[in-house]
């Protein structure tokens, strides 16, 4: 099979960069493996239980940049109780002690504790990116041992985690001789900061393409900081509310005007809408715009912006832009691919101020639309057909209506129609979420078209276990399935014991499953490890015909973890 | 959406077919079904408003008809279900820690919109509203508070719409329950506030600072 030496061979894989077709050719023959598994430098793990930190030091020993996740989708949105798992240093600890030059970091849904971050900043002395989303356990003081002690940082990203803010100096941390960075995002931190010292940090990073703000910053700081940093490529604003008749805000308008490489915008965490117009320059380049911490805007004034943007390709907003808001979204935004519209009362229940009319005009007028998250009022079947006509392209469609159940207020029908003409249409569907009046029949449609599927998120849908079944046997690429509240039972989980060992994870909770199900799935799958998260502790083990509130299954080549809590038991 | 008899008739019936399938049903969406032990269940599912019901009464793993049935019968209320809207916490906390209310003032074209949640009175508040539309000033009586505009001679009364929709002068009740029940802001020019805000003569120093506030 090898025609040509290792030699050969390396750089040859060196082009192979994605994951998948890495894993594959890792699969070929015993000397690509062997082959493949010296040269790769960027591993990424899905599931962090999966596997365990001296499987991968063994099989990779050249190591450079690794990607772990921990807790399950739902926990998203507090269904998985916060000390579930996930947690980092035990990888640290491993990596420490090997000779693994571990130079980047992505987390998400990880607990990362500040042992974990000091441990990690003194171990790896090429350390150059972190990149945390949605983790928590850390405080600034585990950030204060990152800035210290790694004198090559190139990226610090904190997307969304839940830090605990000891307005401690952290900023002040990193050094005098640390000039290296390029990407810098503390916008989710709440507390104060060092303005001094950022303003000395920014000054001295000539390579600073990204730099993202949090509320604390001031309009007067982040005026300072574009006039030092007009090479940025990214910028997100911490608050935005100058006064309009200060020297400080005429001084941000002719930054701006120099900021001619900003191609990404967002922040406005605070604002004053009268001062936006400051920012229109920059919004003919923008190519992502994410206004969807900002309140503070009207509809009209969120409208006049986006009609500068006029080569938009992502957009994230807030519902207050209403339907005809989206309107002129789809007649100004012809390159638009990526579309986010959250709610502005995330408590729910609420009145969403968009419905399926604001999601037909944009699907209407952006073609090039491949993925949309929509948190809306309403939803039709025929709306849903026309944007599957007009936007065959989908690869993401996730399609949120605030009522869970709420059928075609036009025909009082569930919803099966629409999506099944979305995964008709768009044969290259990878992730789809469901909201709305559904029953098995939807389920049927997935089954027989969504053949590119991965991800699926069900919730309150379907009639029976013919639902979970049509998916499980027709959707032959998934790899997560998660659901909630919907009647799916033992019949459903117990028909193809084996499929889930070719998928990541099984999430279900509030279904009709049952205890024994359970059991017996575990029994007859050891390759997989079934977790039930049993908070409410009234459940007994033995009693195999309670319905089970929350199961999460996922294949493992290591056996049940070690450091489950006392809620959650491993069958 | 009735909540009387827990059901609910479509009006276009005429396809018959996939009636059961698409009959609503308050608790219990879905059709009734005999389930694939025999045994026949008043629908297996568990709705979107049982879980509602759950998170209120006490957590029973086992769902018996009973619960199921009375469960159907509620009365429709808009609560919270645990993890919905599928909303991250992080945005969650973000978004409801500030509380944005309109401000529509009678003759401009456009509202603005003030954070309730920066302010510690209304003092602040109304300085800052004074800001905002800045050709106007504050005059603060003892126990009036109004804005007017000294060019034009026009006298504005702040007022907002609570959470019953009732439209109040504002002032009347403690800081942090105006905070939370206001919904939105008007200023209303003094003739069409009649009403709201009526020219008593000044009151006595005591009564006056308990509703300055």
């Amino acid at each position: 099979m090898n025609y040509f030496p290792d030699e050969v061979l390396e750089p040859v894989f060196d082009f192979i960069t994605s994951h998948k077709d890495r894993n594959s050719v890792s699969l070929v023959c015993k000397s690509w493996f062997k082959i493949e598994r010296y040269s790769r430098q960027r591993v990424f793990i899905g599931n962090c239980y999966s596997t365990c930190p001296e499987r991968l030091i063994a099989r990779f020993p050249g190591l450079k940049s690794l990607t772990l996740k921990g807790k399950p989708h739902f926990a998203d949105f507090n269904l998985v109780p916060h000390d579930w798992g996930g947690f980092l240093y035990p990888w640290i600890e491993a990596l420490a002690k090997s000779r693994i030059g571990l130079e980047e970091l992505r987390l998400k849904r990880m607990v990362v504790s500040d042992e974990s971050l000091e441990l990690l900043s003194k171990s790896f002395v090429n350390f150059k990116s972190l990149v945390l989303v949605s983790c928590e356990g850390f405080t600034t003081d585990g950030l204060a041992a990152i800035a210290a002690n790694c004198r090559f940082l190139r990226e610090l990203d904190l997307q969304e985690n839940e830090v605990d803010d000891h307005r401690g100096h952290w900023l002040s941390c990193f050094p005098e001789s640390c000039t290296s960075l390029v990407s810098l995002n503390f916008a989710c931190l709440k507390g104060e900061i060092n303005l001094g010292a950022l303003e000395r940090l920014v000054a001295r990073s000539p390579n600073l393409k990204s730099l993202r703000l949090n509320r604390a910053v001031p309009f007067d700081t982040l005026e300072k900081l574009l006039m030092q940093a007009p090479q940025l490529l990214d910028l997100g604003t911490g608050s935005y509310v100058p006064d309009p008749s200060s020297e400080a805000y005429n001084r941000l308008k002719s930054a701006i005007q120099r900021c001619k490489s900003i191609r990404s915008l967002s922040g406005f965490l605070e604002v004053n809408p009268r001062c936006m117009s400051a920012i229109y320059p920059i919004c003919a380049n923008l190519t992502f715009l994410n206004l969807s911490y900002a309140p503070g805007l009207s509809g009209n004034e969120l409208t006049k912006l986006i009609q500068h943007c006029r080569k938009l390709q992502r957009l994230w907003i807030l519902d207050y832009i209403g339907d005809k808001g989206l309107g002129v979204v789809a007649s100004t935004c012809k390159e638009l691919q990526e579309l986010r519209v959250f709610p502005t009362d995330p408590l729910g229940a609420g009145n969403a101020a968009v419905t399926e009319e604001g999601l037909v005009l944009i699907s209407a007028g952006c073609p090039k639309l491949n993925s949309l998250l929509y948190f809306c009022q309403q939803m039709t079947n025929a709306a849903l057909i026309t944007v599957a006509k007009n936007c065959p392209n989908f690869i993401c469609f996730r399609l949120c209506i605030l009522d869970p159940i709420k059928p075609d207020p036009v025909t009082n029908r569930p919803l099966d129609e629409g999506f099944g003409a979305i995964v008709e249409s768009c044969e290259g569907l990878k992730r789809l979420s469901l909201s709305g009046l559904l029953s098995d029949q939807v389920f049927l449609y997935i089954g027989m078209y969504a053949k590119q599927l991965e991800m699926l998120s069900i919730a309150f849908a379907g009639d029976s276990d013919e639902g979970m079944l049509y998916v499980l046997n027709g959707c032959k690429k998934l790899r997560k399935l998660e659901i909630r509240d919907s009647p799916f039972g033992n019949a459903a989980l117990l028909e193809d014991v084996g499929k889930y060992e070719t998928m990541r994870s099984l999430w279900m909770s509030s279904c009709e499953v049952t205890l024994g199900g359970c059991k017996t799935l575990a029994e007859k799958m050891p390759s997989l490890s079934v977790e039930i998260i049993n908070e409410s502790q009234q459940m007994e083990f033995s009693l195999d015909d309670r319905t089970v509130d929350k199961m999460y299954l996922y294949r493992t080549l290591v056996g049940h973890r070690k450091d489950a809590p006392e809620f959650v038991w491993i069958l | 959406m009735s909540p009387e008899n827990g059901k609910i008739l479509p009006e276009n019936d005429a396809a018959d077919l996939n009636f059961e399938a698409t009959e609503l049903t308050l608790g219990l969406p879905g059709k009734s079904r005999v389930t694939s032990d025999g045994g026949a269940k008043l629908g297996n599912k568990r709705g979107f408003f049982e879980t509602v019901d759950l998170n209120f009464g006490d957590k029973d793993c086992g769902q018996s008809q009973i619960d199921v049935q009375e469960a159907a019968n509620s009365p429709v209320s808009k609560v919270q279900v645990e993890g919905w809207p599928p909303v991250r916490g992080f945005r969650k906390n973000a978004m409801t820690s500030c509380k944005y209310v309109k401000v529509a003032v009678d003759g401009a074209p456009y509202l603005r919109k003030v954070d309730l949640e920066m302010y510690d009175s209304y003092q602040q508040l109304l300085s800052s509203l004074e800001q905002m539309f800045s050709c106007f000033t504050i005059r603060n009586y003892l126990n009036e508070k109004k804005i007017i505009d000294h060019m034009n001679g026009i006298e504005y009364v702040p007022t907002y719409e609570d959470k019953d929709g009732d439209w109040m002068l504002v002032g009347d009740v403690p800081w942090q329950m105006f905070v939370e029940s206001c919904k939105r802001l008007r200023l209303k020019k003094s003739s069409e506030a009649i009403g709201l805000a009526p020219r008593t003569p000044p009151k006595c120093a005591s009564t006056t600072e308990r509703s300055l506030n």
